[in-house]
């Protein structure tokens, strides 16, 4: 697993690192590659900022550090930091001969590690290995601290914040603690790297998330707790803590999407092209955002399936229409560099990302249409919550080594500061961050419970309820594009908050659950997508924008969870029937070839999808 | 040679001492080696082709009316990042003066300054490419001190 993670730059590092150098201008671009050469770095060079996601994607393992300038002709450089951070989880420096405190303080916003004025010197760019080690090291704490977070804190704080009140109580996350003798190994796999800096984490494929979604539907959302989940999804390997870190996620995730949702309830019905129309300015609009494709999507077509899977549906084309500016735009590009350059699992998992970042877009938009699917949708979001409970980064990198992107981003969300940006939802109002480590709040999972549904719209929702698979890779590309954007927000959110990265969290966890169901449902094809979508839809109806957001930071997570395809599998199976799902291992195969037609979903995709993940 | 190197460590400091490069030339200066033995050149040549075009551009935006600050800013914006790559000074500070009649919606002072902003990016270039001349045909200063 850990071969692609050895790199010429390991041996003497920082020499070899390899940077990607974005700038439209020629003659920049020239001085910056020889000044990096002369520091030993290993130089890539590009005048688009599509290009150089292209090169990103293409190589999800290629690259240790992107060094982008802001202002750019075909894409913003800040969205495009966020489309790095989401889908690659590598640290970006922005230049720009702006120094404007604002410009400055939009990057860091948009989680950029740097921010330096042109022109350069030299000794700068001598010295931004350091967020390329840092980013390392906070990996592998996190991953670390991801065992000792019970969630509990996450839970009841969480629970604070929601009516519903969905956190479980911590009875609940000790009594599971036996499950972690359960399969130790993957405990000890996923943490005990951590020193070596390759972590082989849980990876919550789709399908282990869609188990994961369906138990916490199951067991209702205020009652939900780490144990009572683990049983329910009946995964032999999987431990009390991976559960718990993961429905710490997932109610972040929830609780950022409904931050959004709030925010974007406080817009009044923002239209996509709004939003569209500028890059997410801070997380505020990438919340309204996902909250006007919540509303779109909210029509009655969303079943609630009952499960977590939040009724994405915001179709991705919904998404795209809303989402014009910031998803349409990512939602362009992941197609192409999902579908295009990214080989099998890299692919799914642009292909993932991008779902979860258009489903959450399209979630917003459902967010008002809906009414009575909200209802549903409220609920689940709400369970989504509890499950969402602040993960910390751990989580999700546990869940997904595979998904670089989504994994990063939490990462990203962690280390960056926590702004309060998600004003959202309703319930979570109070960013509570579960354990000192991950702060991110439990609100913001929470909202993100009808997001967790999405994971299931993958490619159907994007479409269209009755979408099947070939949706799906719709959805995939649509998915990845929105993922950006989508996430891009609430990854800026969590920076503000650190419950953000545990949207992603969530967003994990809702992948894992979602994609657990749909293993199960596996026999019924594709079709179920359709029940998805609506469900999810009705998720996202009720739960608003928050939600959406989380989506998109759930969908993320999960692909990084390494069954991407799973996930959108999932999406399109309807989970409403929580049968015992098949060992997990079993389920990303089978997702795969069932729903799959991309990007199969095999074992060895995973420990491919872990190296992805680190970056360093 | 040595009269030829004389001269040609004169023009440079001139260059400085009028205010014509700024630090960020020292720092191109010192990237050059035996890989990229003309570097600064390179750089500066590059920057002209670049910069010629922006200009165009600016100038035709300049034409039409009622100015569209925003757009003009934006160029501006761009092009003294351009500027600052070599380390343009007197360039850059008309530049940023733009930006200010800008920011005024002053289209006559914009219209001033950019008549400005080409006489100094004019005249950068010849002295630019006097220097470089020069600095050819004195040969490598680095290669005359190294020991064979």
């Amino acid at each position: 697993m850990e071969s692609s993670f050895s790199s010429p730059r390991n041996d003497s590092f920082p020499a070899g690192l390899r940077v990607l150098v974005v700038d439209d201008d020629p003659t920049w671009l020239k001085i910056l590659e020889k000044m990096l050469k002369k520091c030993s770095y290993e130089v890539t060079t590009c005048g688009l900022a599509r290009d150089a996601l292209n090169l990103l994607r293409e190589k999800k393992d290629g690259y240790d550090i992107v060094v982008s300038d802001v202002n750019m002709p075909d894409m913003d450089g800040f969205k495009l930091l966020e489309h790095v951070g989401l889908e690659m989880d590598l640290p970006v420096i922005m230049m720009s001969v702006d120094g404007e405190t604002s410009r400055v303080m939009k990057g860091v916003q948009h989680g950029a590690c740097d921010y330096l004025l042109k022109p350069i010197r030299m000794k700068e760019l001598r010295n931004i290995w350091q967020h390329v080690f840092r980013k390392k090291i906070h990996e592998i704490r996190d991953i670390e601290s991801h065992e000792s977070i019970e969630g509990i804190q996450l839970i009841r704080n969480g629970s604070d914040q929601y009516d519903e009140g969905y956190f479980f109580s911590a009875e609940d996350l000790t009594s599971s603690r036996k499950r972690k003798d359960v399969d130790n190994k993957y405990d000890d796999k996923d943490f005990s790297d951590c020193s070596s800096a390759k972590k082989a984490r849980v990876v919550w494929s789709v399908d282990l998330h869609q188990k994961f979604v369906k138990a916490v539907h199951q067991i209702g959302f205020d009652k939900v707790g780490p144990k009572k989940i683990l049983d329910l999804m009946n995964v032999p390997w999987l431990t009390r803590e991976n559960v718990a870190s993961h429905l710490q996620k997932y109610r972040l995730y929830l609780s950022r999407l409904q931050k959004e949702n709030d925010i974007k309830s406080s817009f009044g019905g923002t239209k996509h092209s709004d939003y569209s129309s500028k890059d997410l300015q801070g997380i505020l609009s990438v919340q309204n955002s996902i909250n006007i494709q919540q509303n779109d999507v909210a029509h009655g077509s969303y079943r609630f399936s009952g499960n977590n899977l939040v009724a994405q549906n915001a179709d991705p084309k919904s998404n795209e229409g809303d989402i014009k500016g910031i998803v349409s735009e990512p939602v362009a590009e992941p197609k192409k560099g999902t579908t295009g350059n990214i080989p099998d699992s890299q692919k799914t998992r642009s292909s993932q990302m991008d779902f979860n970042s258009s489903y959450a877009e399209t979630q917003k938009g459902l967010v008002g249409n809906v009414p009575d699917s909200q209802k549903i949708r409220s609920s689940q979001m709400r369970v989504n919550h509890s499950f969402a409970s602040v993960e910390s980064e751990v989580n999700l990198t546990a869940f997904d080594s595979t998904i670089p992107a989504t994994y990063s981003w939490n990462k990203i969300q962690l280390e960056k500061e926590h702004k309060p940006l998600i004003q959202l939802n309703n319930g979570f109002s109070k960013p509570q961050l579960p354990g000192p480590q991950h702060h991110f709040q439990a609100d913001q999972l929470q909202s993100i419970p009808s997001i967790s549904s999405r994971p299931s719209i993958p490619g159907g929702d994007v479409t269209g309820s009755s979408k099947s698979k070939p949706s799906y890779s719709e959805y995939t590309n649509h998915h990845g594009s929105h993922v950006s954007p989508t996430i891009s927000p609430t990854i800026s959110a969590t920076d503000s908050f650190p419950g953000q990265t545990k949207s992603c969290v969530v967003d994990h966890q809702l992948s894992e659950t979602i994609s657990t169901s749909t293993s199960n449902m596996k026999n019924q094809g594709i079709n179920l997508s359709t029940d998805l979508e609506s469900a999810q839809r009705n998720l996202i109806l009720g739960s608003t924008s928050p939600f959406a957001s989380l989506d998109d930071e759930f969908q993320i997570c999960w692909y990084q969870g390494d069954c991407y395809g799973m996930n959108l599998e999932l999406q399109n199976v309807e989970f409403s029937e929580y049968t015992d799902p098949t060992h997990v291992t079993e389920v990303p195969a089978h997702l795969y070839d069932a729903l799959r037609f991309e990007y199969p979903c095999d074992p060895s995709e995973y420990s491919v999808l872990d190296q992805g993940l680190f970056i360093a | 040679m040595d009269k030829n190197q004389r001269q040609v460590r004169l023009m440079r400091q001139s260059l400085f001492d009028q205010g014509f490069l700024d630090e960020q030339f020292i720092q191109l200066e010192e990237l050059q080696d035996d890989a990229n033995p003309n570097f600064v050149e390179e750089i500066a040549t590059s920057y002209y082709q670049d910069s010629s075009r922006s200009l165009q551009t600016i100038e035709l935006a300049l034409e039409k009316t009622p100015h569209d600050f925003n757009k003009l800013d934006g160029y501006m914006h761009q092009f003294k990042g351009s500027s600052s790559s070599i380390g343009a000074k007197k360039v850059k500070a008309e530049c940023q003066q733009f930006r200010e009649y800008c920011k005024a919606g002053n289209g006559e002072g914009c219209m001033r300054t950019f008549q400005a902003l080409k006489r100094e990016h004019a005249t950068l270039k010849k002295r630019l490419e006097a220097y470089f001349q020069l600095a050819r045909q004195a040969g490598p200063i680095e290669t005359a001190r190294r020991p064979k």
